[in-house]
């Protein structure tokens, strides 16, 4: 069987989780004896491959005559094509986007009767256009290939494989990592909104990354409950080299540890006040904020204005051997997300023998039963189940040892696995 | 006659190295030699040397008629002892001809005056015996960093012997009241206050190469011209500036040494006033009123208060945390320790934290090290983690020394338990 899907960054050029899923997804739908083409706007020549076969949509030849494509403009409402939205960017970020890319998607290298389109693969200013030019490009994949089923990844790819089904005729799965109001909270984009919602409806069944975001598609996009089934995320299994860190020995104090963006989505001011908390009853605590983001500077400022500036620690963002080295440092990690899909980091850390603190608006807490698990708000509960796992050293031992053996059975390839069960039920229902 | 005071500012701080979190307890080579030399370098060929030289060249063709006074800084002598020991050597022949006076101030150009009068006064002494050894004469006037001055820093001034003080000419503390007279502490009235003309200083340190100023060019014979147009009872004019005015902050080409040059002469031949240091002001003139300042007030930004350096959370908790150590640091004993303390305490760490970027933003972005004052906070916080650290092992092994001796049976309680960690591990 073979799988034709469509998604927008894959490692080592990724921005967040959604590039690494689906290298994880796709290297387990290989396990399971699947064949894939993965389609992304512009590979980079460094991506890791394997036996994949990656598709850089820079490098696909349109004829001109299918570039007035009625379908497009009848199925999705169409919005203007220099559009400055850019759903995944903060500030400081957009800021550096736009002014390295005031103009590039739209020059397309033209003939008579081919053109090219060019990707910058980022989430820039252009990114409305770029997302539609990838459609165009997929519906002349779709025509050039033969697959049995499209998958598509996230709303940037959703055109890309509603245009595929129109051409080919065969199956569309949309696979949902985030929403959009994981993103923005309630103060969404109308047209990403819509995007995702006519992606979903189009499709002929929805994966969602857990219970949490399948309550979320039912619930504000108004998908029936049955069209949507849940595969959770997966890690890799490969252990962090950290054995060889010294830092272990830096403090004598507990390290806790907050590891992501610092941005609405992952609720960084509640870590801030729950370590205020506890720095209040004990110094022997240092809290360290790792990563950056719009939401940073404010923080800095609220540490500082909390007076615990000596206690809580900012480094900026981490990558690579800097996150095994952190994590190695630390005794708790802490993810207060706010809507989180589902959420990697806590299994990394449970990888490398730390306790986590989750928060309830997350869909980890689905496949970790052994975590402690509070509602993000709560700051209370935050600062007493720090204290607590640093206390008690039998609890935090129990923990990692039980969150381990739940990761047992999160592998990429038993996830794929299910998610090659749902492609044959597809195909023999309409058999 | 009416006398003309003029003093200059000499500061070089000793700037952070890019500190990141994960070096903490890795190393503790906190400051940048290579950024701190390259300025100063830059500073000494630009300002220092030329300045230096022209101030000689006009002492000694006003045949002792021309006096200047300098307040450098501890950190800026170490910088020159460690960078450039010339500058030393310049400042030094500018010292023998006589007519150059040194005043005295906190050794880090710290703002120790506002937290610890312990500390305050410790750093003065420093000071005051480093500048003794350099150029043969011991301090008789103090200048507060940025001049800061209120009433009580005054007090704690006076208390230590110095004679008299320089401080801001703010309006919003001298009212209807004129900065040209001689004033003294209402507590102390023998510490005698010095107050700067902002206007005129201003005019040289700030103004001198704006095009957009409608008095733009400055010449000598107008800057001549506003000191004679002062009303004639008021008996000085103060003009207190940083030296890097010279040939820094007014380039070369903007022909501030050429108007510095013709400007003694312009004053001897063209005016009333005789210039004078601070110490032979405060002996020749008498004392018209008290002054007092209960609120801090500096020579900083529009505001003239402490808000360019204190205030903002970042400032006041790094604020806060480094003097937090102060008992710490002086229980440890420890060479390098101390070195790192005093040069934490510089002001200018403070001051690139300052987050009032609006009318002053451009002063601040000088020589400064920052892309954003969250920047320069967080690694001011990281150096001063590892810097805790290594006080609290200090201390920690002392404390270990101290049982030893006292009680002789710990050392093999202490061994036990070392033994027992190597077995069990």
């Amino acid at each position: 069987m073979k799988v034709l899907m469509f998604g927008w960054e894959f490692p080592p050029h990724i921005s967040g989780g959604l590039g690494t899923a689906c290298y994880g997804l796709t290297k387990g739908l290989l396990q399971n004896d699947m064949e894939v083409m993965f389609v992304i706007p512009k590979a980079f020549g460094d991506e890791a491959t394997g036996n994949i076969q990656l598709i850089s949509a820079d490098s696909i030849q349109v004829p001109q005559y299918s570039l007035a494509n009625e379908f497009l403009s009848e199925k999705f409402t169409y919005y203007g094509l220099n559009s400055e939205l850019v759903p995944y960017l903060d500030n400081e970020q957009f800021r550096q986007y736009s002014a390295t890319l005031t103009k590039t998607t739209i020059q397309k290298r033209e003939s008579t009767f081919y053109s090219h389109f060019r990707f910058s693969g980022q989430y820039g200013k252009d990114l409305m256009s770029e997302v539609w030019n990838y459609a165009l490009v997929a519906s002349q994949i779709a025509q050039d290939n033969s697959f049995d089923i499209i998958h598509a990844h996230d709303w940037l790819s959703f055109p890309a494989g509603v245009l595929a089904k129109q051409i080919s005729g065969k199956l569309f799965i949309a696979h949902i990592h985030a929403t959009e109001f994981d993103r923005s909270g309630e103060h969404i984009n109308q047209h990403v909104f819509e995007i995702e919602q006519q992606g979903m409806q189009l499709a002929d069944k929805v994966i969602a990354v857990s219970e949490f975001t399948k309550a979320i598609i039912v619930n504000r996009y108004n998908i029936p409950a049955d069209k949507v089934v849940v595969i959770h995320n997966a890690t890799e299994h490969n252990k962090p080299e950290h054995a060889t860190y010294i830092d272990k020995d830096a403090f004598p104090e507990k390290i806790i540890t907050y590891l992501g963006r610092v941005t609405f989505q992952k609720g960084p001011e509640y870590f801030v006040e729950a370590a205020a908390k506890v720095l209040a009853r004990d110094k022997n605590y240092r809290f360290v904020m790792a990563g950056s983001g719009d939401m940073l500077n404010r923080m800095i400022k609220k540490a500082a204005g909390l007076r615990i500036s000596s206690h809580f620690h900012f480094t900026g963002f981490l990558k690579g051997r800097d996150v095994d080295r952190i994590f190695a440092m630390s005794d708790v990690y802490v993810m207060p997300s706010v809507s989180e899909p589902f959420g990697i980091s806590p299994l990394e850390a449970v990888r490398s023998d730390i306790p986590v603190i989750i928060s309830n608006q997350s869909g980890v807490k689905e496949v970790l039963k052994h975590a402690v698990k509070i509602d993000f708000w709560d700051t209370d509960a935050m600062a007493n189940a720090i204290y607590a796992l640093t206390r008690f050293k039998g609890l935090s031992k129990m923990f990692v040892r039980e969150s381990k053996k739940e990761m047992e059975n999160l592998k990429w390839g038993i996830q794929a696995k299910k998610v090659k069960e749902l492609y044959q039920q597809q195909l023999k229902s309409i058999q | 006659m009416k006398n003309l005071c003029f003093y200059f500012q000499v500061h070089q701080p000793f700037r952070l190295r890019k500190y990141h979190f994960f070096d903490i307890g890795n190393h503790h080579d906190y400051f940048d030699d290579h950024e701190n030399s390259t300025i100063l370098r830059k500073v000494a060929k630009n300002c220092y040397f030329p300045a230096n030289q022209l101030m000689l060249d006009l002492i000694r063709h006003h045949g002792g008629d021309f006096k200047i006074t300098y307040s450098i800084s501890g950190t800026a002598l170490e910088q020159f002892e460690l960078y450039m020991p010339e500058v030393i050597d310049s400042f030094r022949a500018l010292a023998d001809t006589g007519c150059v006076e040194f005043l005295a101030e906190t050794y880090a150009h710290s703002l120790a005056a506002l937290k610890s009068k312990e500390e305050f006064i410790k750093q003065v002494k420093k000071h005051s015996e480093k500048i003794e050894k350099l150029f043969g004469q011991k301090p008789k006037v103090f200048r507060n960093t940025e001049l800061i001055y209120a009433d009580w820093i005054g007090e704690m001034v006076a208390s230590m012997g110095y004679k008299g003080m320089l401080a801001e000419g703010a309006d919003h503390t001298l009212d209807w009241k004129s900065p040209n007279y001689l004033y003294y502490n209402p507590g102390n009235p023998k510490l005698k206050l010095l107050l700067k003309n902002y206007r005129l200083s201003d005019d040289i340190a700030f103004r001198f190469s704006n095009q957009s100023w409608p008095e733009w060019p400055l010449t000598s014979e107008k800057y001549v011209q506003w000191l004679n147009s002062i009303p004639a009872r008021e008996e000085t004019v103060n003009l207190f500036m940083d030296y890097e005015t010279f040939g820094e902050h007014q380039w070369h080409s903007t022909g501030i040494f050429d108007f510095l040059r013709a400007l003694p002469g312009k004053v001897l031949q063209g005016s009333p006033y005789q210039f004078v240091t601070p110490s032979e002001n405060i002996h020749l003139l008498e004392a018209v009123a008290p002054l007092s300042m209960p609120l801090p007030v500096s020579w900083a930004d529009q505001e003239r208060d402490l808000s360019a350096w204190l205030g903002n959370d970042l400032q006041d908790d790094a604020f806060d945390t480094l003097y937090a150590l102060e008992n710490k640091v002086n229980a440890c004993n420890d060479k390098s320790i101390q070195r790192d303390w005093l040069y934490l305490q510089t002001s200018d760490h403070f001051y690139y934290m300052c987050t009032k970027y609006f009318s002053d933003g451009d002063v601040h972005k000088y020589f400064n090290p920052y892309n954003s004052p969250y920047d320069a906070f967080i690694n001011y916080m990281n150096v001063l983690t590892d810097f805790t650290l290594r006080i609290d092992k200090l201390l920690e092994q002392k404390v270990k020394k101290v049982k030893i001796a006292i009680n002789p049976a710990a050392v093999s309680s202490m061994k036990r338990k070392a033994i027992s960690k190597t077995v069990a591990a």
